[in-house]
């Protein structure tokens, strides 16, 4: 083993020890400088200038939910990255969008997919979704001390509950303070335009295709008003991604279905700039 | 007489190997075999949540006889390397290959440390590759030898005779019913030339296919779909009454419902 020099080639005793079914207990246990959170950091004069990823919503419909984010990453007024990918799924019932501080986030995400993973081949059973959700808010604790520096990474937790078969959106707090969002939810800085969208547009009854039709409106709205949120580049053939959990599983929109939406949203807004308009009673 | 006790080594060896290879036949045998689209693991297993076959990683499977709690141990030990591994490099860097050297050293460091009972395990890891061609099969008996296997592999009880039936037997590109109907008569054959039925639900199937679109290959063959691969080609296996000699696994699964009550009392 890498990780264990003096080893004569066996595998150490951490390895075989039985008990927890968690890889980051276990990683605590072998190596815990891998761990995210058992890094400190040296201190330093003001904010740390690293990418950051903007903005993420999520809506639930009758038999799953829906979780998509745009494509931007800044490093104060600089455009980072146009293409970074920050929706991802967790496993197969689960998927998770993060804003925040791009490289610990990518990373989390690593973390927290393998310790699902881990779970589900040790104990030949899946978590459940409040399981999962309970465990991202550990990992996110564990970041608290980056984040008071500035490195904060907030995620939006979406997934498919097999035992009460709706879909559900769980929203965090940099100190790990999660709560269940009801209908819709949206986190990073360009949120509160995404959520003032989703708030007018949201039905109970929408269907799969009206729900990702949805959160491609509201991502367009958070970048008509936040600099930081990218919105659907035509030119560069950059679209917003989308994710869908059902029954049946997670799902990528693939390019072709998420840029005939953004088409459609976008030749809407040529006749109204500020996209569609609610009852006003 | 105050002489010491001497045991020559050879001696020692070959009580600690006498042990383990006891150990290992007191458990149903199973097989592993290589088909068209990928690797089929086949055995006889009464239960439905305590498995002999299990996913170690994305291409890799883990099949394993003899005593419970030890490959137990060590299939929980190869799932903590291999996520280990995947995460501290890449998921294309965790190999069979590796994982096999591994298991290997474990069990050899254990078979000759005489402050330690041997294990009474033997494993087979398998990786299913991108064309037949890379897939891999290794076996790694209780002593820490790796023995690299093509096409078709049988450890346990009656390993010896059902290799012989399938080296005879088997070929390359066979489609997943006739490998599962050939493990299972393989399974099922017995030196008196008596063979007996094995009924679907007492068969643990699962397999590592390459043409899953899902990165992880490894799948469960259950239920419906067990029954449908059976009886392919019109040859259904007809349940009959089980077999007198059906006791000698307890003794591999006896001390599992602990084990199982443990583990996921664990899982914090």
């Amino acid at each position: 083993m890498e990780a264990n020099p003096r080893s004569t080639g066996r595998l150490p005793a951490a390895f075989l020890t039985p008990g927890s079914s968690s890889f980051m207990d276990f990683l605590g246990d072998h190596s815990p400088d891998l761990l995210p959170g058992r890094r400190t950091l040296p201190p330093v004069q003001g904010a740390i200038q690293a990418p950051h990823g903007t903005t993420i919503v999520a809506t639930t419909f009758p038999g799953g939910v829906v979780l998509a984010g745009d494509r931007r990453a800044t490093m104060g007024n600089m455009i980072a990255q146009r293409d970074i990918e920050k929706v991802f799924p967790a496993d197969e019932y689960s998927a998770v969008g993060i804003a925040g501080t791009a490289g610990l986030a990518v990373e989390m995400v690593k973390l927290f997919q393998l310790e699902l993973e881990h779970f589900e081949k040790v104990e030949g059973a899946q978590l459940s979704l409040e399981g999962k959700a309970n465990r991202l808010s550990t990992m996110i604790r564990s970041n608290l001390g980056m984040a008071m520096q500035g490195l904060a990474v907030v995620p939006l937790f979406a997934g498919y509950d097999i035992d009460r078969e709706k879909g559900r959106i769980f929203s965090y707090d940099v100190t790990g303070g999660r709560s269940e969002e009801h209908g819709f939810a949206a986190t990073g800085s360009g949120s509160i335009f995404a959520r003032g969208a989703m708030k007018k547009l949201y039905r109970e009854d929408l269907t799969e295709q009206q729900a990702t039709t949805l959160v491609i409106q509201a991502l367009y709205d958070a970048a008509d008003d936040d600099s930081a949120t990218g919105g659907p580049d035509v030119a560069r053939r950059i679209y917003p991604i989308v994710t869908v959990i059902t029954d049946e599983g997670f799902r990528r929109l693939t390019e072709a279905e998420t840029s005939e939406i953004a088409r459609s949203i976008l030749e809407g807004r040529l006749t109204q700039p500020d996209g569609p308009r609610a009852a006003l009673l | 007489m105050s002489t010491p006790f001497y045991v020559s080594p050879q001696q020692a060896m070959a009580d600690r190997a006498e042990y383990a290879r006891k150990g290992i036949a007191r458990g149903r045998s199973l097989v592993v075999l290589q088909y068209a689209d990928g690797i089929v693991f086949v055995g006889e297993n009464p239960s439905r949540a305590l498995h002999k076959f299990s996913e170690i990683y994305d291409r890799i499977g883990f099949a394993a006889a003899g005593k419970y709690n030890e490959y137990e141990n060590l299939r929980i030990g190869g799932v903590r390397y291999a996520d280990l591994r995947g995460y501290t490099y890449d998921r294309d860097d965790v190999t069979a290959r590796g994982l096999a050297n591994v298991y290997a050293q474990t069990l050899g460091t254990i078979f000759s440390s005489a402050g330690e009972k041997p294990y009474e395990v033997e494993l087979v890891v398998a990786e299913v590759g991108a064309s037949p061609e890379g897939d891999q099969i290794y076996r790694l008996p209780h002593d820490g030898s790796i023995v690299d296997e093509h096409g078709s592999v049988a450890v346990g009880g009656n390993a010896e005779q059902i290799s012989t039936f399938l080296d005879q037997r088997h070929r390359d590109g066979m489609s997943l019913a006739e490998a599962l109907k050939l493990a299972v008569q393989a399974l099922s054959s017995q030196s008196n030339g008596n063979d007996r039925e094995i009924p679907a639900d007492r068969l643990e199937v699962a397999v590592l296919d390459r043409t899953r679109p899902q990165q992880r290959k490894f799948k469960r063959i259950v239920g419906r779909q067990l029954a449908r691969l059976l009886e392919a080609d019109g040859a259904a296996s007809t349940p009959t009454d089980a077999p007198s000699d059906d006791e000698t696994d307890e003794a591999t699964t006896e001390g599992t419902t602990e084990e199982t009550g443990g583990t996921t009392g664990a899982g914090e």
